[in-house]
C-alpha cells in the first residue's frame, strides 16, 4: 500500500501506518509535520485555520477560488520598494521616500531580509499637519538633514500614495527648493519620480523610476560608441553578469540602474553612509547620446520604458528583449550586441552556451514533462517560463501579481510551444494559486520565498529564484541571466528532480 | 575610500547622552531625513493585534503594507492560524477617487464567510484618512450583518509613531471586553498576561511558570488570543503588564472600568523573571504563592546556572550595544548582559521617555552612551567607537552591525528563539555566544586591524 496522495510514497505494509507524516516527507509529497493531504482526497481542515479548500474546488475544474474583492497573500509590493532599489543603483545616490515614516521603514526591512546589506531610505516623516498643509516644509526639512548627514552626490524621491493623494507637487517644491539655494556648491543631483502605490506594483516603481532617473539626467549632443542597458529587476549576481558579458563584447557601455556593489558589497573596516558603487550620474548623462540602448523588459508599456522615452527624446537607437533567462532569450540579446558592436559572441561565453546545451542533454530525461507553476514579477515569468518550456518542463500556471495587460502575450511570443491550454494569469495572489496548485498537482513551484507557506501546505516542492528571497541566505547572489545563469537554473532544478526521485523510492539508488 | 566621519545631526544632539550631565529630549516626532529606525502607527497596532489568530486582519488601503506585513511575527497560535495570513483591499486608483466604502463592505463580508473567523479587525491606512472612507460606518454594517465584532482600527501611519497604533489596538481590543457575560464574577487568584506576544512560544512558558505557583490565567493578550478570551478579561484580579508599555492602555481601561490593578513585570533575564513571579504573589499577599513563586525560581535557575556557566566564561568582559523598540526591554538587556558577564556601552530605543533614559543612564556604567529615536548613521559611529563585540536590535540594525564586522542577536517582534523566561535566559546566552564567539569575525577588517576599504 503506498501514501494516497496519488505519487509514489514509501510503501508501508500495514494499512496503519500509511501515510504517517514522515512517510510523506520522505515522498516529497507533504511535509513532515504538516497537517496537509494533497488535492483528491480534499480533506476539510479546520476552516479558521487555514485557507479551506471545499470538495468542490479540490475536485473540480476550478482553477483559481472564488473571485475575492479581497488581495489575501499578495504577490506583488508597492512602487515606492521599485523606485528605492532602483535609486539604490545610482552612484552615491541616497533613496528618499516622500510621505510617511512606515513606509521606509517597512521598505527598508523587507529589503534588508533579502539582500542582507545596509538599505537606508529617508523619510520626510509626515505627521498629521503635513497631510493638512502638504508636505513643503517636511521635504525641505528632510533634504537639508540628508545632505547634511549623507553628503550624498543624488537624492532619489519617490512618493508615497500618501503624498501623491493629498496631491503634493514635488517637482514644484524641488525647483523652490534648489533655487532658494541658488549659491550652494555642494548641491546633489535631487531626481523625482511619482510611484502612487495605487497605480502600480513595485515592478511598475521600478520601471517608472528608471525611466525618470534617465528622463531627468540623459543630455543630447554627439552620437557616442556607447550601449545603455536596462536590466530590468534582477539580482546583483545577475547584473555583475551583466557588466562581466558587455566588457567581453568590448564597447562603452552603462547598466542604468546597477545595484549589484551597493547591495551585495564586501564586509567594512569603516562604516560607509552610501555604500559604494552604482551606475554614476555622468554615465547616465550620456545616454542621450548612446548609439543604442537595449531593454530587458518584455511587459513594460511605452508610457514607463526609459528606453522608448530616450527614442522620442533623442531618436535613440532602442532594441528591447525580455530577460535573458534560458539559452533562446540569451540568444537574442546576444545577438542584439553582435548587430550592435559587430563583434561575434565572445569565446568565452559561446564555450559556456556549449557547455550548457551538454547539461541539457545530460539532464533531460529529469526535466521532461514534469510540471511547474511559475510565479513573480511579470518580466520574470516570461523569460522563466521560455527557459522552462526549453529544457522540457511544463508550465501548468504562470502567474503574476502584476498587471500589465501583456502578460500572456509576451509569454506565448517568447515560449510558443507553451500548451495553449496553460492559464496565464494577472493580477493573481498566492490565495488564489494556492487553490490552483491544489487543482493542477504540479511536481514543482518556481518563484520567489513567498511562496513557501503554499508549499508547506501543499508539499509541492519550491525552487526560490526571483525576489524576494526571505528565507534563504543566496537571493542576492542567484544568477539567472545568460547562459551561465541558465545553468545555474538547471543545475538547481535538476538536482532537485534528481533528488526527489532518488527519496521517493524505498531503494533509494545511489546512481540515478 | 577614506575614512568616513560621521557628525551628529544639529537637530538630534539633545536626543544623545555622552556622559556627563543628563540633559535628554525624547518623545519628538522624528526628524524629516533622519532615517529614523522607527515605523509608523499602523505598525504598532498591527504588532498588537496581529497575534489574535482566530480573528482576520484587513488592512484596508493600497497593497504595500499589507504585503510588508504578511507572515513577519514569530507570534504563535496553539490553534488557529489566521493571523498569519494577509488580507487587503488593495486599492486601486479608481478606488482612490470614488472611495473605497464598497470595496471594503465586500471584501469583509466575503472574507469572514469563507474564513469564518471570531472576529475582523480592520486597518486604516495612511490614505484612508485622506479620501475619507467611512470604516466605522461599514465594520458596524457588516457586523450586524455576520454577527461577530468587526472593529475598525484607526491606525493611518502619519498620525504618529509606533506609540500611538499601540493605543489605537488597545481601543480596538477594549470593544471586545466584556461583550460576553456583564455581571461575570471574578476569577479567584486569576491575572491577565498582557504585552506579551508568544514570540516562539514565549507566552507559554510564562503561562506555565505561573501556573506553577497556583495562579490562573484569565486571558493573554495579545499572545495566542483568542477573542472569546479577551472578551473574558474583566473577570481577573491582576493585569501583568509587559514592560514594553504596549497594551498599557488596554490596562489602564480595565482598571477604570473593572477596578482590575495593574503591575508593571519583565520576562527577560533571571533577575527581571524572578521579579515577576514573586511581584504577583505579593500582590495577592498569599504565602502560598510567593512558597510556588519560590520553587518555581529555585527549580529553574538549579538547572540554568551550570548551563550559563561556559558560556559566561567565554564573554566575560565583552562589550555590548543595545537599541529596541520599547524602553524597558533595554533595562532587562542590561541586566541580563552583565549576568553573561558583558557591559553594555551603547543603549537606545525608538520610543523611550527622558525618564526612562534617566534610569537607564543610571542602570549603566558611567560612559554609556545612550540614544533617542537614532538612526544608522549615529548607531553605525558609536559602535565603532565603542568598539562593541555585539550589537542586539532589530532586522533594520542587523547589516549595520555584520558590515563593520561585528556579532548581531535579534530582540524584536520577529525573533523566531524564545528568549523570555528562564530558558529563554538560556537560549539567550547560547545566541550571543555563537554570535560574539564565532571565528569569522578574524576575518573583518575591523579586527584584523588593517583597512580594506
Ligand atoms: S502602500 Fe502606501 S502607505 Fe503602504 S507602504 Fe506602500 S506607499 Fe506606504
Amino acid at each position: 500500500m503506498s501514501c494516497n496522495c496519488g505519487k509514489t510514497c514509501a510503501p508501508v505494509d500495514d494499512a496503519a501506518h500509511a501515510c504517517t507524516a514522515d512517510d510523506k516527507a520522505k515522498c516529497g509529497c507533504g511535509p513532515s509535520g504538516g497537517n496537509f493531504t494533497t488535492a483528491g482526497t480534499a480533506e476539510h481542515r479546520d476552516s479558521t485555520s487555514v485557507h479551506s479548500v471545499s470538495s468542490s474546488e479540490a475536485g473540480g475544474k476550478k482553477l483559481t477560488g472564488e473571485n475575492f474583492t479581497a488581495t489575501r497573500n499578495a504577490c506583488k509590493l508597492c512602487a515606492p520598494l521599485g523606485a528605492c532599489l532602483a535609486f539604490r543603483g545610482i552612484e552615491g545616490c541616497l533613496p528618499f521616500l516622500h510621505g510617511s515614516q512606515g513606509c521606509a521603514t517597512y521598505i527598508r526591512r523587507y529589503m534588508i531580509s533579502h539582500f542582507r546589506e545596509p538599505m537606508d531610505i529617508a523619510s520626510s516623516s509626515f505627521g498629521e499637519e503635513s497631510v493638512v498643509f502638504g508636505g513643503r516644509r517636511n521635504l525641505f526639512d528632510g533634504l537639508n538633514h540628508v545632505i547634511e548627514g549623507y553628503e550624498p552626490a543624488v537624492i532619489g524621491i519617490a512618493t508615497t500614495c500618501l503624498a501623491e493623494t493629498i496631491g503634493d507637487d514635488v517637482n514644484m517644491y524641488v525647483k523652490e527648493y534648489i533655487s532658494a539655494d541658488a549659491k550652494r556648491v555642494n548641491l546633489p543631483h535631487i531626481l523625482r519620480v511619482s510611484t502612487p502605490s495605487y497605480a502600480g506594483s513595485h515592478a511598475d516603481g521600478y520601471q517608472w523610476a528608471v525611466r525618470a532617473i534617465v528622463d531627468q539626467l540623459a543630455v543630447d549632443g554627439p552620437n557616442e560608441k556607447f550601449i545603455g542597458i536596462f536590466p530590468g529587476m534582477v539580482s546583483p549576481a545577475d547584473l555583475r553578469h551583466l557588466r562581466e558579458l558587455m566588457e567581453d563584447f568590448e564597447m562603452d557601455f552603462s547598466i542604468v540602474p546597477d545595484y549589484s556593489d551597493p547591495l551585495d558589497g564586501p564586509v567594512w573596516g569603516d562604516y560607509h553612509k552610501i555604500p559604494a558603487g552604482g551606475t554614476p550620474a555622468r554615465e547616465i548623462a550620456k545616454l542621450g547620446r548612446a548609439s543604442a540602448v537595449i531593454e530587458l523588459a518584455s511587459t513594460i508599456a511605452d508610457k514607463q520604458s526609459a528606453a522608448s522615452l530616450l527614442d522620442e527624446k533623442f531618436s535613440t537607437a532602442v532594441f528591447r528583449v525580455g530577460l535573458p533567462i534560458g539559452i533562446r532569450q540569451t540568444d537574442k540579446f546576444c545577438n542584439v550586441l553582435e548587430q550592435i558592436t559587430g563583434r561575434p559572441l565572445p569565446a568565452k561565453h559561446d564555450a559556456e552556451r556549449g557547455r550548457l546545451i551538454d547539461c541539457y542533454v545530460d539532464g533531460h530525461k529529469y526535466t521532461f514533462g514534469k510540471e511547474v507553476v511559475i510565479y513573480g514579477e511579470e518580466d520574470f515569468v516570461v523569460g522563466m517560463t521560455a527557459f522552462c518550456c526549453e529544457i522540457g518542463l511544463k508550465p501548468v500556471l504562470c502567474a503574476s501579481g502584476g498587471k500589465s495587460g501583456k502578460l500572456s502575450e509576451c509569454i506565448r511570443e517568447a515560449a510558443p510551444e507553451l500548451d495553449p491550454e496553460t492559464p496565464i494569469l494577472e493580477g493573481i495572489d498566492f490565495a488564489e494559486i494556492e487553490v490552483a496548485a491544489f487543482n493542477l498537482k504540479p511536481d514543482l513551484l518556481i518563484g520567489n520565498s513567498k511562496g513557501f507557506s503554499l508549499s508547506r501546505k501543499t508539499g509541492i516542492p519550491l525552487i526560490r529564484f526571483g525576489f524576494p528571497i526571505h528565507d534563504r541566505i543566496s537571493g542576492p547572489r542567484t544568477l539567472h541571466l545568460g547562459y551561465r545563469g541558465a545553468q545555474r537554473l538547471y543545475d538547481t532544478i535538476v538536482d532537485k528532480l534528481m533528488e526527489m526521485k532518488q527519496e521517493s523510492n524505498d531503494i533509494g539508488y545511489t546512481y540515478i | 575610500m577614506a575614512e568616513e566621519k560621521i557628525n551628529l545631526l544639529e537637530k538630534r544632539k539633545a536626543q544623545v547622552h555622552e556622559g556627563g550631565e543628563f540633559a535628554m529630549e525624547a518623545e519628538k516626532q522624528s526628524l524629516a531625513g533622519s532615517v529614523s529606525q522607527r515605523s509608523c502607527s499602523f505598525c504598532g497596532s498591527r504588532v498588537v493585534l496581529y497575534p489574535i489568530a482566530d480573528a482576520i486582519h484587513i488592512v484596508h488601503g493600497p497593497i504595500g503594507c499589507a504585503s510588508y506585513t504578511w507572515d513577519i511575527r514569530g507570534a504563535l497560535s496553539s490553534g488557529p492560524e489566521l493571523h498569519r495570513l494577509s488580507f487587503s483591499t488593495d486599492m486601486q486608483e479608481k478606488d482612490v477617487i470614488y472611495g473605497g466604502e464598497g470595496k471594503l463592505y465586500n471584501a469583509i463580508s466575503e472574507l469572514i464567510d469563507e474564513y469564518k473567523p471570531s472576529a475582523a479587525f480592520i486597518y486604516s491606512t495612511c490614505i484612508i484618512g485622506v479620501i475619507g472612507d467611512d470604516v466605522e460606518a461599514i465594520c458596524k454594517k457588516v457586523q450586524n450583518e455576520k454577527g461577530i465584532p468587526v472593529i475598525p482600527v484607526d491606525s493611518e501611519g502619519f498620525k504618529g509613531s509606533k506609540k500611538e497604533g499601540y493605543k489605537a489596538a488597545c481601543d480596538a481590543l477594549f470593544k471586545i471586553v466584556g461583550e460576553d457575560e456583564p455581571d461575570a464574577q471574578k476569577v479567584p487568584k486569576s491575572v491577565n498576561i498582557l504585552g506579551d506576544f508568544n514570540l516562539a512560544g514565549e507566552i507559554w512558558i510564562i503561562k506555565d511558570y505561573y501556573e506553577r505557583m497556583g495562579v490562573k490565567v484569565v486571558s493573554t493578550v495579545s499572545g495566542d488570543g483568542r477573542v472569546d478570551e479577551i472578551r473574558k478579561a474583566g473577570r481577573a484580579h491582576l493585569n501583568i503588564v509587559q514592560c514594553s508599555g504596549s497594551v498599557s492602555n488596554l490596562a489602564k481601561m480595565l482598571e477604570t472600568e473593572y477596578g482590575t490593578p495593574m503591575i508593571r513585570a519583565s520576562y527577560f533575564g533571571i533577575e527581571d523573571m524572578s521579579k515577576a513571579l514573586y511581584d504577583v504573589a505579593d500582590f495577592f499577599d498569599d504565602d502560598e504563592m510567593r512558597m510556588g513563586a519560590q520553587r518555581v525560581i529555585k527549580e529553574e535557575v538549579a538547572k540554568l546556572m551550570p548551563q550559563l556557566a561556559p558560556y559566561r566564561k567565554d564573554l566575560t568582559g565583552k562589550k555590548a550595544a543595545v537599541y529596541t523598540g520599547g524602553a524597558f526591554k533595554v533595562f532587562s538587556l542590561v541586566r541580563s548582559l552583565r549576568t553573561l558577564g558583558m557591559d553594555v556601552v551603547v543603549a537606545g530605543s525608538q520610543t523611550g521617555s527622558v525618564d526612562d533614559y534617566k534610569l537607564l543612564t543610571e542602570l549603566c556604567d558611567p560612559g554609556t552612551v545612550i540614544l533617542d529615536d537614532t538612526n544608522p548613521l549615529e548607531l553605525a559611529k558609536y559602535v565603532k567607537e565603542k568598539d562593541v563585540d555585539l550589537f542586539i536590535g532589530g532586522v533594520k540594525e542587523r547589516p549595520i552591525a555584520y558590515k563593520i564586522g561585528v556579532g548581531f542577536c535579534d530582540h524584536n517582534h520577529e525573533r523566531k528563539e524564545a528568549l523570555a523566561g528562564f530558558i529563554g535566559m538560556l537560549n539567550f546566552a547560547r545566541e550571543v555566544h555563537s554570535s560574539v564567539m564565532s571565528p569569522v569575525w578574524q576575518f573583518a577588517p575591523r579586527r584584523a586591524g588593517k583597512k580594506l576599504d
